[in-house]
């Protein structure tokens, strides 16, 4: 069964409520190549965002204040040149401002220009950033595993920092928080669950404290797609999601409050469909630069059956679980 | 039948109910709110259990749903691994315990 044909069954006709947040993917470039990474990003990926689409953005942000977030994506996003500005100018704006942080490239060298990130914990903090960082795990061998070499120990070093600077405790106003995803063909763990088990564990084996975590499926597209090829799982993962099928958590899917940008400014209903090239549709003006607002709400959202990983168990968006 | 064990069975698991339906219904209720709840034991501690059993009674349908259920619920490879421990050694207990027996035998019958 397909997912429209589920959406059908369970009467759900899922339209968009509103664009809260604008998700802007600046590049694929990106100091680790995740096995279960659904843009593909690594350090040889030289798409890029450009300072005019980086502008066009800025332009979009300031004339609907209805966009109360920019959610900054990559790739690491940090690594495109234009970052630091487009972080600066949307705070100007008045914007919420979050970045999806994979926290080693705080210690990695640029991989294009050498350059040092380290500099990135206090800029967050002096923009307020709310930093959003991936961590497979709470212990070395499985972060590692999924992430490659190196990345646990890297992790734990530029979240210390992050501590160091008030990020993740309660009273500063700077905001940690940290992302799940199954290292395989498997659900994730209830969200509640398995944060008071990565608040313990982080807290006793490393002085680490951070706000929430969120848990996220594993999407059933590019490299994690393949995995599942290659280990001849994807028939039983797609089963899984499907049997797993939550009309609640449906009910919450981010592209309803959403609208995703690629690097070359080019409009999505969300991060996932952009990576396979699925373009707003049904008519709707698919660019930046002819972003029109009142038509993005009242848009058909364009599905497919890798949104059943959305819509299994709790559910799963960029925010975490979507049932509550 | 090429083989008694099927992986792909595991998934007919609910056909049972197609007789006695009620009976199933109790079992699956019972079973579900026993394994895959949170209570006094969280589900993951549930599920490790679940596990070392699943290892006990030799069933490789229990073995293949634990260990996804033990994925699922955060537990890792290491925990997994003590889980399978504790189910071996009770087990290697049972048997060296009843040693004591055959000592009661061997001082009843040797002067």
């Amino acid at each position: 069964m397909t997912f429209i044909e589920t959406l059908h069954n369970h009467q759900l006709t899922l339209t968009p409520l509103s664009v809260e947040t604008l998700q802007v993917n600046v590049g694929k470039l990106c100091n680790q190549a995740c096995k279960h990474c659904h843009v593909d990003a690594g350090p040889k990926r030289t798409e890029m965002m450009s300072r005019e689409t980086v502008d066009r953005c800025l332009e979009i942000l300031a004339a609907y204040p209805q966009i109360k977030n920019l959610d900054i994506t990559g790739g690491a996003p940090e690594l495109n040149e234009h970052f630091d500005y487009f972080v600066i100018e949307a705070t100007k704006l008045g914007k919420h401002v979050m970045v999806r942080h994979n926290l080693t490239v705080t210690l990695d060298p640029h991989p294009l220009s050498g350059k040092s990130m380290e500099y990135l914990p206090e800029f967050f903090r002096d923009h307020c950033v709310e930093v959003i960082s991936s961590l497979p795990y709470y212990a070395e061998k499985e972060t590692d595993a999924q992430r490659g070499s190196g990345v646990f120990a890297k992790s734990i070093e530029a979240m210390r920092r992050l501590n160091r600077l008030g990020y993740g405790k309660e009273g500063t106003g700077l905001v940690l928080n940290l992302v799940y995803n199954p290292i395989g063909a498997y659900l994730p763990p209830a969200q509640g669950a398995i944060e008071a088990q990565f608040k313990e564990h982080l807290r006793k084996e490393h002085g680490l404290v951070f706000n929430s975590l969120y848990v996220i499926t594993n999407m059933p597209i590019n490299r994690f797609k393949h995995f599942l090829e290659r280990a001849e799982l994807y028939d039983s993962y797609m089963t899984k999601l499907i049997n797993a099928f939550n009309p609640a958590a449906a009910e919450g899917v981010m592209c309803r409050t959403l609208i995703s940008v690629g690097y070359d400014g080019t409009l999505y209903d969300c991060d996932f469909n952009q990576m396979l090239a699925w373009t707003v549709n049904h008519g709707v003006p698919n660019t930046v630069w002819d972003f029109d607002f009142d038509r993005l709400i009242s848009r058909k959202i364009v599905f497919g059956d890798h949104c059943f990983g959305c819509t299994a168990g709790a559910g799963s968006s960029c925010g975490g679980a979507t049932a509550r | 039948m090429s083989s008694y064990y099927e992986s792909k069975d595991l998934a007919k698991f609910s056909d049972i109910g197609k007789n006695q339906k009620h009976l199933w219904e109790k079992f699956i209720a019972w079973y579900n709110e026993a394994t895959a709840t949170e209570g006094a034991l969280t589900k993951r501690e549930k599920s490790l259990i679940g596990l070392a059993v699943a290892h006990t009674v030799q069933c490789p349908y229990c073995i293949d749903a634990y260990t996804n259920q033990c994925l699922e619920s955060g537990a890792n490879m290491d925990q997994m691994t003590e889980a399978l421990h504790v189910t071996a050694a009770v087990r290697g207990g049972a048997s060296l315990v009843h040693g004591v027996q055959c000592r009661n035998i061997v001082e009843k019958l040797t002067m």
